[in-house]
């Protein structure tokens, strides 16, 4: 087993909030933020964030890159405590906020990764390979000299991605990367992160609420609810646990009335095009297309696995899954 | 520690090129700036229309006050002016952004901005202070001449360690920057006047907590060879370097510990 | 009307909303205020009397110029927002509403000022009047017209304000003469040394100009110093500044929507 490059061990995080009562009493509340999570990630995958609003998935990823310090249990990022060697971790690795820019708004690309060459002291030669590199599969070079402040999001997501990784960090946590992008940008994103883990063996976070990021990128993942790590496994076994349902999809000749067959049911109907969800272990597929064909013409048939997204709101509906093994 | 200050050369170079663009409009704000500020010294004319001293010092002495304290308040303001929009870098999350780079928080923080539209307070302050070197009734000698510098690198110092101390408020109340300012644009207005005429408490919050007594009122008695009227001690006009440069220390322990209180926006 | 009150409302709301910035703000004024009163103390122990104002009433002036400066909005964002506006080109937007512009900010305008006379004003110049000697008018007939004044002063500053704003309809750069104008502002309105302060003649010309009805003029009343010794030319006077200066931002904003209608923003 390789050796584990971020270790998380029981950490919490809790906030003092006051609560108004009444006209002019509050009354001060801890709120735990995290409550007591507990992993490990191994140097060279890339580990899917994810959880609804609030959470505590940025209050995590900001105690692992030293910006909180947590109340309770333990940390180590690369061998180092984050919040007591800030500065030394902060060599180490690259963060992407995808909301915030870590680029100098009224200077060239260019300019901006100049300045940063001298924050991190990264040697000019290796400087410019690295530039040389990330340009070339980002396509950088048309807007290396536009000011960050008339890029569009696609391009300054393609700077960022490249500011958080010129200096060769072992780690990179990414904060949404691919929010409010197009999808041909989402695409250039997730090949880039899955060449950069290939080639350079970069430890990969990345928190986003785009579960497509996670099935093309992600080996595993870690859900958190609440504070609480709630789910910690690979994509498939979640699938398995949790989406037991399929889809198929249906095109009659002309629209009908919802179908009724036994082991599945109807969940949306859009003209001659309908939906029919049913469990793996009650029906198969062909029993069901016979089924449907004995009862309407048939045009075309399609077989939809549950969508990840549609796994996970149930996790969070249901609060707590079984974790797994 | 050289490395550190090239790289906060580097910083605030690229802030002033961008600010270099604009130059009519840079050229008008350093103006604004400049007859903005130097309305607290009309207000001293003003008064001295109607009186010919304040407690026992003339108006070239009191200019002399003034030019000391609005150098360096002035300096104080290019380097680190922007702490005022410290809250704001809080709120919307630039300081986050900030301690994920391997660089001294606080370096950053001071690196973020360089606004050079406040060059225009500097100008006023060396043109009052030429004209009350000029006019005041000094006994030059190497000391007295050695000491108007140093109270001005001195000034800086201090009001720079007062500020910084003071901002780190917005790490617990994120919307109370103005009552910074009632001690550094405040305590600027008061350094202009002989310390005398205000209120005891006052006067030892200035000496003890804030020791903004140390930016002009120390060092022009040493200059004017004035007598000290308090009865402090008579080294107290020399002492202004040592209590600068214990200012900035304390400072930068205060900063240091309200970092790790740092709570984050939007949790 | 209606409008108008509900306007009112929200200037009112979006500053409550930040009490702890009323509180910070409250203190700055309040320990500026001792400042000025300590530095007026010093020149009163050598007169009993400058331009008319004798210690108490130049006590009532520090605090008074202190609390009125939120209420007539000295400083702060509402110096360059609409300018701001103008130099994006969003003002094309608030153009377009069915509600004239110069009256929908007047009407946020005076909510603003309420907020601040009820939180920043009012118990700022309770503390000055505590802590010192200071001139309380005892004449009903002097605290009305002190109130008069004071919402005259408001819409005068209001009309100033909104007139340097519109300059960036015709200025690359409005932060230059937003500066300009605070200087003149802060000088001539008797915000930073009562005007009564200035040499004669300068005094009384200073007294006379629109400046000195944002803030001098209600000051004056209150300490019973009326411009010309009658109360009543003075709000006349005032009065007839606020309306050429609201005129004149009319014109002035008609002549910037044709600028703007003539080269498309």
């Amino acid at each position: 087993m390789a050796e584990p490059v971020i270790q998380v061990e029981g950490v919490e995080k809790r906030f003092v909030v006051r609560v108004k009562r009444g006209l002019l009493r509050r009354e001060r509340r801890e709120v735990a933020a995290v409550d007591g999570i507990g992993f490990e990630i191994e140097r060279g995958t890339i580990v899917g964030y994810l959880g609804p609003n609030g959470a505590g998935k940025s209050t995590t990823v900001k105690m692992l890159t030293g910006i909180l310090v947590p109340s309770g249990g333990r940390i180590r990022v690369a061998g180092l405590d984050p919040s007591r060697r800030r500065v030394e971790l902060a060599r180490r690795i690259g963060v992407v906020f995808g909301q915030r820019s870590q680029l100098w708004w009224d200077l060239p690309l260019r300019d901006s990764f100049d300045l940063l060459r001298h924050i991190y002291r990264v040697p000019a030669a290796r400087h410019r390979e690295n530039l040389d590199r990330f340009t070339d599969v980002l396509a950088l070079a048309p807007f290396l000299d536009t000011p960050v402040r008339q890029l569009s999001l696609g391009q300054r997501m393609r700077g960022e991605l490249t500011a958080a990784l010129l200096h060769d960090p072992e780690i990179v946590f990414l904060d949404e990367p691919t929010i409010g992008l197009d999808v041909v940008a989402k695409a250039a994103v997730r090949d880039f992160l899955g060449e950069v883990n290939r080639e350079r063996g970069v430890t990969v976070l990345l928190t986003t609420h785009d579960l497509a990021d996670i099935e093309r990128l992600c080996s595993r993942l870690l859900i958190i609810d609440h504070g609480h790590l709630i789910w910690d496994g690979g994509l498939d076994e979640l699938r398995r646990q949790h989406g037991p349902e399929r889809t198929l999809v249906v095109d009659l000749e002309e629209a009908a009335p919802p179908l009724e067959l036994p082991g599945a049911r109807v969940v949306k109907v859009e003209g001659p095009r309908q939906w029919l969800a049913f469990r793996r272990d009650e029906t198969s597929a062909a029993e069901l297309i016979a089924a449907v064909a004995a009862q309407a013409r048939l045009l075309d048939v399609a077989i939809e696995e549950t969508e990840i997204e549609e796994i996970v709101r149930r996790i969070y509906a249901a609060g707590v899954a079984p974790r797994a093994t | 520690m050289a490395e550190l200050g090239r790289i906060y050369l580097r910083l605030i170079g690229a802030r002033a090129r961008s600010q270099l663009e604009y130059r009519a409009s840079l050229a008008l704000q350093i103006v604004g700036s400049a007859l903005l500020t130097l309305l607290d010294f009309v207000m001293i004319l003003v008064l001295f229309e109607n009186v010919p001293e304040l407690d026992g010092w003339s108006v070239q002495e009191v200019a002399l006050l003034y030019g000391i304290a609005g150098i360096s308040f002035a300096l104080t303001d290019l380097i680190v002016g922007h702490l005022d929009l410290f809250p704001q870098m809080i709120r919307d999350g630039t300081f986050d952004q900030i301690l994920v780079r391997p660089l001294p928080s606080l370096l950053q923080v001071i690196a973020s901005d360089f606004s050079l539209r406040r060059i225009g307070k500097v100008l006023q302050g060396v043109a009052v202070l030429t004209v009350a070197l000029a006019a005041a009734d000094i006994d030059w000698t190497l000391g007295r001449a050695v000491m108007v510098p140093l109270a001005i690198v001195s000034g800086v110092l201090i009001y720079t360690g007062v500020w910084i101390a003071l901002a780190t408020i917005a790490f617990w109340i994120v919307d109370a920057i103005e009552f910074v300012n009632a001690f550094t644009y405040g305590g600027n207005f008061l350094s202009a006047y002989p310390i005398t005429i205000f209120g005891r408490w006052l006067r030892n919050l200035v000496l003890f907590v804030i020791p903004i007594a140390f930016v002009a009122y120390f060092p022009a008695l040493y200059i004017l060879d004035r007598p000290d009227e308090l009865g402090l001690p008579d080294g107290l006009r020399y002492a202004s370097p040592f209590v600068a440069v214990l200012t900035v220390l304390v400072a930068r322990v205060v900063w240091e510990n309200a970092v790790r209180h740092y709570r984050s926006a939007g949790g | 009307m209606r409008l108008d009150w509900e306007l009112a409302r929200r200037g009112y709301r979006r500053y409550a909303a930040y009490p702890g910035a009323t509180a910070a703000g409250l203190f700055t004024n309040v320990f500026f205020g001792l400042l000025i009163a300590y530095i007026l103390l010093a020149v009163y122990d050598q007169r009993t009397d400058v331009g008319g104002y004798d210690v108490g009433d130049a006590l009532a002036y520090v605090w008074l110029a202190q609390g009125l400066l939120a209420v007539v909005a000295s400083y702060g964002p509402s110096w360059s927002e609409l300018a701001l506006r103008v130099r994006t080109g969003d003002v094309a937007t608030d153009l377009y509403r069915p509600v004239d512009l110069q009256r929908a900010l007047f009407a946020q305008d005076v909510g603003r000022a309420g907020y601040q006379a009820l939180w920043r004003a009012a118990p700022q110049f309770l503390l000055g009047a505590a802590l010192f000697d200071i001139t309380v008018p005892t004449d009903v007939l002097r605290w009305l017209a002190f109130g008069v004044s004071v919402c005259i002063a408001i819409a005068v500053s209001f009309a100033i304000r909104f007139l340097v704003n519109l300059t960036a309809f015709w200025l690359l750069d409005y932060r230059g003469p937003m500066m300009l104008a605070l200087t003149v502002t802060h000088l001539f309105s008797g915000l930073i040394v009562p005007l009564a302060f200035f040499p004669e003649p300068f005094g009384d010309l200073l007294r006379a100009l629109p400046f000195a009805a944002m803030l001098q003029t209600p000051i004056d009343i209150w300490v019973g110093e009326p411009l010309g010794g009658s109360t009543a030319g003075a709000l006349v006077l005032q009065a007839a500044w606020a309306l050429a200066l609201v005129l004149a931002g009319r014109l002035a904003l008609a002549a910037g929507t044709r600028k703007l209608v003539v080269q498309g923003g």
